[in-house]
């Protein structure tokens, strides 16, 4: 019997870091795509990172809508690109990583691509920041590349796995 | 060894303003909704449970549109609506969790996330006050817009053990 929920791959930061996480040559065999990353960027120095998505190494026709709760008030943002709003920066509580679970649905079909991400660091000490994210690629090729970017480098430790979705 | 997670069913658009997954089989423990794509023009989209169109429903949701944050909350819909969103022909998504669906003791819990980039992106979770257990699920659009075909619906069931 076929897999419903079937691991890809799954890619760990070693000892020195890494300037991105990059998931190559997606089996185009499922239906949708699901993220689960624990990730902290090791050089920016700050407590919050942004963490950045791209699909096939395409950087334009990218937008993104989130909601997002820091602790002390609820706002939203927009821009041109496709974010997964935080992750802990250099400064943040040590040892501590932010997660993320990312929804890709119908990522072969010739259709803009929308997904669905929702993301938290929380540093105990500050440095928290939930958000629930809307991301959009508005090309109709099929997904067989994704890179997770941060403003620095990804941290030693720091993982992620895609999983595929079959549909029936 | 029995599967966790299994499609029940996918469902295209058709053109028209609807689409129903009936006849829901009751061996599951959680659905899981998946919606992505367009629809014809700019609309809300409901969800009926069980062909339910009194007000059984409330919701209680929190959305950003790109600038502010707000929430909301209303006791007596007559579907489940303002909560897996509005549609139009740019892309969008909705994931809904409908827990112990099949449970005859409780009413019914969905929680919602929608994500429509040209629009808005919400968090949100709806009440069904019935015990029935789930047997059908309707998605339509709140006035004459329809689902393309391009726009797929894929229910899932969970079990737990």
């Amino acid at each position: 019997m076929a897999t419903t929920y079937q691991k890809i791959e799954t890619i760990t930061v070693g000892a020195g870091g890494a300037t991105a996480l990059d998931f190559v040559s997606i089996p185009q065999t499922f239906d949708d795509l699901i993220i689960k990353f624990s990730f902290r960027d090791g050089t920016y120095g700050s407590t919050l990172s942004t963490c950045y998505m791209t699909f096939n190494n395409t950087t334009s026709n990218r937008s993104t809508r989130w909601l997002f709760g820091n602790g002390g008030a609820a706002g939203s943002g927009n821009a041109a690109n496709m974010y997964l709003p935080n992750i802990p920066g250099a400064t943040a509580t040590a040892s501590t990583f932010g997660n993320a679970d990312v929804y890709i649905p119908n990522y072969r079909a010739s259709q803009n691509k929308s997904s669905s991400a929702d993301v938290v660091p929380e540093g105990n000490t500050g440095g928290t920041y939930m958000s629930l994210v809307a991301n959009l690629w508005s090309d109709t090729a099929a997904i067989n590349r994704i890179t997770l970017t941060a403003d620095g480098n990804l941290a030693q430790f720091s993982s992620a796995t895609l999983y595929g979705i079959k549909n029936s | 060894m029995a599967k966790t997670y299994e499609p029940i069913a996918t469902l295209a658009g058709t053109g028209a303003s609807s689409i129903i997954f009936s006849s829901i089989p009751g061996t599951f423990t959680d659905l899981v909704l998946v919606m992505n794509g367009t629809a014809s023009s700019d609309t809300n989209v409901f969800v009926e449970l069980n062909g339910d169109t009194s007000n059984n429903y409330s919701v209680t949701a929190m959305t950003g549109d790109g600038s502010s944050a707000s929430s909301y909350r209303n006791a007596n819909y007559a579907a489940l609506q303002s909560l897996f969103g509005y549609f139009g022909t740019a892309g969008g998504m909705v994931l809904g969790h409908f827990m112990s669906y099949a449970n005859a003791a409780i009413n019914k819990v969905v929680l919602a996330r929608y994500n429509y980039v040209s629009n808005l992106t919400l968090a949100g979770v709806g009440l069904w006050r019935s015990n029935s257990a789930i047997t059908s699920i309707k998605v339509k659009t709140s006035n004459s817009a329809t689902f393309p075909t391009s726009t797929k619906f894929t229910l899932y069931g969970i079990k737990a053990a």
